[in-house]
């Protein structure tokens, strides 16, 4: 069993938490998010340009590469991670030019070396996966993909296709951290897809509440958890830690109970 | 690289690549709409009837054919080749960009979308974009950065004139990158109604190849008249880039006559060495943004530099894929052109003929000096004048030290 698939065989659905790397104090951040219930830890790239993302993670990025973050410290937040909890999965998401500048095979290495489990490209679609997905199965990384209210039946094929680790349904035809979707157009499109595939299906995109995420809880097989997070770091800063470990307990706590 | 096809002319293959650029990096939401919009410009341009009513507006809406126009007095002053202009400045809004705009807005319709959004650098696109809503009766959303929504007001007006909301965008430097942004932004959040009109010969497959199509009236027409004129095809082109779409309009159907050599200008703005410039192809390495694999100015991680141009439509970290495969098979040569050089040739072309030229295209005629003196009398070189000045007069007069 792999990171990830052990973290979704768990007697209840994961909690996938996002934040941005370099953004405050990273390290602290994330082992909050860890000891509040985390299953799996979402770590972004910080990107100039995030095309996907609203206004808190577009900020997120911003103060990641105002502080300087660069590839190689968030290669370095992974690596230092990974020695501090050896059992919890870690993602990597983010946009191609970042996984692609030194060539798709060194981003896969690096990122193996550093104890990554997974990958999410948010703007390579399976048309134009013939280098990143190739090489990051090559370097023993789940390359996972993202399916969303119009990837329809003609197309979930493909976007399956060489996918692994788990599928990300983006709940919302949108940005992150915006509206939230229909609890009844969620379970229609998980059922669609469990249906299609034997990988886990994650549901994320405007889940902010423990309310949301036990409605999700009851159809899915994890719960995404991003802009709410994001807010606390950029609200508090260095202060960050507390609030993080208190929201991520609270959805921890409502996702295994929902039943 | 060396390789020389049989043709330049046959780009893209059927995934949108341009040799290795172009393709669809697009988030999965907006994958089935490109693919949607692919399907539906191929259907229209076997249509006859699709043909003929953009014929027809060109005609009639735009002022097409667009005149093309011996250069006399600058011909004289630089004192080599034979200088003309594809005059575009005298279309309809006043540049090229309506071309493009004319050609998606009828797709639009085809698609039964209700509602249109575009980005906009200098306003040209936006200005271009807001008349065809205008005409056909669609809602009309223009995203503009912040930086250059103040430094070309006259066009924010115009746009608000022509009914368009104009939504400045603070993100980054505030410029056309970021309003490209955003307008992804928000069409991802409103697929199901919305045709995103994309100003320049960039974004995800199809736009590149058809916003080129919808352009190469450009180089057609200049071709038959020139054919017409003096009865022989010019000896080079020259064109701004930006994108590249004004380029690539007149470029295009020339680029099978061996004989016929091509410049493409891109902005150097304070120089290359300074880093802060705007020439993708000169000082950038490929990428992927905003939906293609290109030439983009970044650092050694990826993070995407911004640009610097005094020509708001120049001002992006990228190229159309099409240009930056033409620059690799060696068919064309990109030229940096700075601030200061287009400034100068801006001023000259006001002088000696009485045309005031947008900035952008003012790149295109600074590259003359550098190069008409090595061509004879009997030569030919064919600028693409592909807007006019006025939008521009305000940024020029702070430059030079004016005030009103
Ligand atoms: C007059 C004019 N020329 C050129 C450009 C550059 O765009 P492109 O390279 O797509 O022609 C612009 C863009 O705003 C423009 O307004």
């Amino acid at each position: 069993m792999t990171r990830l698939s052990s973290a979704f065989a768990k007697p209840h659905p994961a909690l996938v938490t996002f934040i941005t790397a370099g953004d405050g104090d990273t390290a602290a951040n994330l082992d909050a998010l860890v000891e509040g219930g985390a299953d799996v830890i979402e770590l972004g790239m910080p990107f100039t340009d995030p095309m996907a993302d609203g206004p808190a993670i577009q900020a997120a990025n911003i103060r990641a590469l105002g502080a300087g973050t660069t590839t190689a410290e968030v290669l370095r937040i992974a690596r230092e991670f990974r020695q501090r909890h050896p059992q919890v999965p870690l993602v990597l998401m983010g946009y191609a030019n970042p996984m692609v500048r030194r060539r798709p095979e060194w981003f896969a290495s690096a990122a193996a070396e550093a104890g990554v489990d997974g990958v999410i490209c948010v703007d390579i679609p399976p048309e134009e996966d013939d280098a990143l997905g190739p090489a990051l199965r090559a370097a023993g990384i789940a390359p996972i993909r993202l399916a969303t209210p119009t990837t329809d039946a003609a197309r979930l094929p493909q976007v399956l296709e060489g996918s692994a680790g788990f599928l990300y349904y983006v709940s919302v035809a949108g940005i992150t951290g915006k509206q939230q979707a229909a609890q009844a157009s969620i379970e229609d499109a998980v059922k669609r897809f469990k249906a299609a595939t034997d990988l886990p299906v994650a549901v994320g995109f405007g889940v902010r509440t423990p309310k949301q995420a036990a409605a999700i809880a009851r159809v899915a097989d994890g719960v995404i958890v991003g802009s709410a997070l994001v807010e606390l770091i950029g609200t508090h800063g260095k202060d960050a830690p507390e609030h993080l470990r208190e929201l991520t307990s609270a959805l921890s706590g409502a996702i295994r109970t929902a039943g | 690289m060396t390789e020389h096809p049989n043709s330049f002319r046959n780009q893209p293959d059927e995934r949108g690549h341009f040799g290795a650029y172009g393709g669809r990096y697009v988030a999965e939401t907006l994958m089935p709409l490109v693919l949607d919009l692919e399907r539906e410009y191929r259907a229209a341009k076997a249509d006859p009837a699709f043909q003929e009513q953009f014929d027809d507006l060109l005609e009639h809406y735009v002022g097409r054919p667009s005149p093309l126009y011996f250069a006399e007095r600058l011909t004289e002053a630089l004192g080599g080749a034979q200088v003309w202009f594809k005059r575009e400045e005298l279309n309809h809004t006043g540049a090229h960009k309506i071309n493009n705009c004319i050609g998606q807005i009828l797709l639009a319709i085809r698609m039964g979308k209700t509602r249109i959004i575009a980005e906009t650098g200098a306003g040209q696109h936006g200005v271009a974009t807001a008349t065809v809503c205008a005409r056909f009766g669609l809602p009309c959303t223009i995203f503009m950065g912040a930086t250059d929504v103040a430094r070309q007001q006259p066009n924010v007006f115009r746009m608000k004139l022509l009914g368009a909301e104009v939504v400045p965008v603070d993100s980054g430097a505030a410029t056309l990158k970021d309003a490209m942004n955003e307008a992804l932004r928000h069409w991802v959040a409103n697929v199901h109604d919305t045709f995103y009109i994309i100003g320049t010969a960039a974004g995800p497959h199809p736009y590149p190849e058809l916003v080129r199509d919808f352009q190469s009236v450009i180089g057609k027409e200049a071709r038959a008249q020139m054919l017409e004129r003096t009865g022989r095809l010019p000896d080079l082109l020259i064109a701004a880039v930006g994108g590249g779409s004004n380029a690539i309009g007149l470029f295009h159907p020339f680029l099978d006559d061996p004989d016929v050599a091509m410049i493409g200008v891109e902005a150097a703005g304070h120089g290359i060495d300074s880093g802060q410039h705007a020439a993708s192809l000169t000082g950038g390495a490929p990428g992927v943004l905003h939906g293609n694999k290109t030439y983009l100015l970044q650092d050694e991680d990826g993070q995407i530099a911004e640009a610097h141009s005094i020509s708001a439509g120049l001002d992006y970290p990228g190229i159309g894929p099409e240009h930056a495969w033409l620059y690799e098979s060696g068919r064309v040569k990109y030229l940096p052109i700075g601030d200061d050089e287009a400034l100068e040739a801006f001023q000259l072309c006001c002088r000696l003929e009485g045309i005031i030229p947008a900035l952008e295209s003012s790149h295109a005629l600074a590259a003359l000096p550098k190069l008409a003196g090595d061509y004879g009398r009997d030569q030919i070189i064919l600028v693409n004048v592909s807007g006019r000045g006025d939008k521009d007069i305000f940024t020029v007069a702070d430059k030079l030290g004016v005030t009103f």
